[in-house]
């Protein structure tokens, strides 16, 4: 359910570390959390991971969606999960998208990425990730959840 | 309830800040209650300003500019602050945010200490953003920011209130906006304390700035500087931003920028009584009359 003018909308991250240049992923996605009634912070392209976290933590994101294309994803994204438990933004929860091969996935889940979309996702199952993220109140990329959103992609 | 956050942002914890930020917005605390904790608001030395809005229509280019000057004030060591206002989609209150991708400043190392850049939606059901807005600029200079740059796209009423809060205003206007009369018809214009027509690398950008200077000549009281830049290119960045750091108030707007306060609060009472959902369900059923509403929203408020 889209947040109600009752409720506050979630503010969400929107970010492409690295050099790739292929945004339009992560276009898609932050429209489709924008049109859910989130208020989505776009990065832009090439960013560095301690840039993102700077980002999160100015921006008091409850959510990072992170995209990579370029195979990068191995080194990157637990790079921005370590930087964010460093710099105490734990309770982050945070999501990824792009090419990530399946045999990639564990380990990513291992450092606190709680979903990961590949290619084909539709975007409902994106809201619906967020949905759940949020019924539980551990679930932040330092926090001692185990769950992760399997997805069909 | 209690605030550890509130303590934190005073130690200077950005994270800390930036949630206390977030509780103003989301109305979960009150203003005094933020600044009783971390201190008064300074008041100005001599007649610099505090808070300066930088406006115009979408696409003039004024994130790009900003980016400009903040990277040549921070260069000074100044610690400034901006609120990056965008609009909610009246539709389903999402916004997509993006001041950020042209605003570079805050990823240069050496300088993004000295940067705080926060996003601010105007969201759907508020109209008080412009009041939300002033809340967090009083947060800011309180925790030592020393000037807060409040950037708005100048179309539609809480953007320019937004501005209208500002101690000074910047409009920014691009080439080949139209003939004069569109400068004279511009309401914007009107509370301009200074005009940077970007883009100057562009035709039409000289004699857009002739027309606009052109304009305020024929209106009464001092005539604020218009200055010619190029983001893209560098070009009068630096002389702007000079300009701007000591930039007086042009005393013309001092009656419309209280007016848009005044309406901003105003605006704000209706839309914060307890009673507004159950009377605007009573006024749709028209089981009372837009007076008897009225009265009772401005009964309320008055205790």
């Amino acid at each position: 359910m889209p947040p109600t003018t009752m409720s506050e909308p979630w503010r969400i991250v929107v970010a492409k570390p690295g050099l790739d240049g292929h945004d339009r992923g992560a276009k898609v996605v932050a429209r489709a959390l924008r049109d859910a009634g989130n208020e989505v912070i776009y990065t832009g392209l090439r960013r560095s991971a301690q840039q993102i976290v700077d980002t999160v933590r100015d921006e008091d994101a409850r959510f990072l969606g992170l995209s990579s294309l370029s195979g990068a994803h191995e080194h990157l994204f637990p790079k921005v999960c370590e930087l964010l438990k460093l710099q105490g933004l734990n309770d982050v929860i945070v999501f990824a998208g792009g090419i990530i091969p399946l045999g990639d996935r564990e380990p990513l889940y291992a450092c606190g990425i709680r979903a990961i979309f590949g290619p084909g996702t539709p975007t409902s199952e994106i809201l619906e990730f967020i949905e759940q993220a949020t019924q539980m109140d551990n679930n932040g990329v330092g926090q001692d959840s185990d769950w992760h959103w399997t997805s069909a992609t | 309830m209690t605030f550890e956050f509130l303590e934190q942002a005073k130690s200077g914890d950005r994270r800390s800040l930036a949630r206390t930020l977030s509780a103003l917005e989301n109305r979960s605390i009150q203003i005094e209650e933020v600044l009783d904790i971390i201190g008064p608001v300074p008041t100005s030395a001599n007649d610099d300003w505090q808070t300066l809005a930088i406006t115009g229509a979408p696409g003039v280019g004024k994130s790009c500019l900003l980016d400009g000057l903040l990277r040549n004030w921070a260069q000074r060591g100044l610690r400034i602050a901006v609120l990056a206002v965008d609009p909610s989609s009246p539709r389903t209150g999402g916004a997509l945010l993006g001041d950020r991708v042209r605003m570079t400043v805050v990823d240069d190392v050496g300088l993004n200490d000295l940067i705080y850049l926060r996003s601010v939606a105007t969201r759907k059901a508020s109209g008080s953003v412009p009041v939300i807005v002033e809340d967090m600029t009083k947060v800011l200079l309180a925790l030592g920011w020393q000037r807060v740059v409040i950037e708005t796209v100048g179309a539609g009423q809480s953007e320019v209130r937004c501005a209208a809060l500002a101690d000074r205003i910047v409009v920014v206007e691009g080439p080949a906006r139209g003939d004069g009369i569109q400068a004279e018809k511009a309401g914007l214009l009107e509370l301009a304390d200074a005009v940077l027509v970007n883009k100057s690398d562009l035709p039409g950008a000289e004699i857009h700035a002739d027309e606009i200077r052109e304009s305020f000549e024929l209106g009464a009281g001092n005539t604020p500087p218009v200055l010619l830049t190029s983001a893209i290119q560098g070009n009068g960045i630096s002389e702007a931003a000079e300009l701007l750091l000591t930039l007086l108030s042009s005393g013309r707007s001092t009656r419309a920028r209280w007016r848009e306060r005044l309406l901003a609060f105003h605006e704000r009472k209706i839309l914060e009584s307890p009673q507004l959902d159950e009377l605007l369900e009573k006024l749709a059923k028209g089981s009372i009359l837009l007076d008897e509403a009225l009265q009772i929203i401005g009964g309320e408020s008055n205790e």
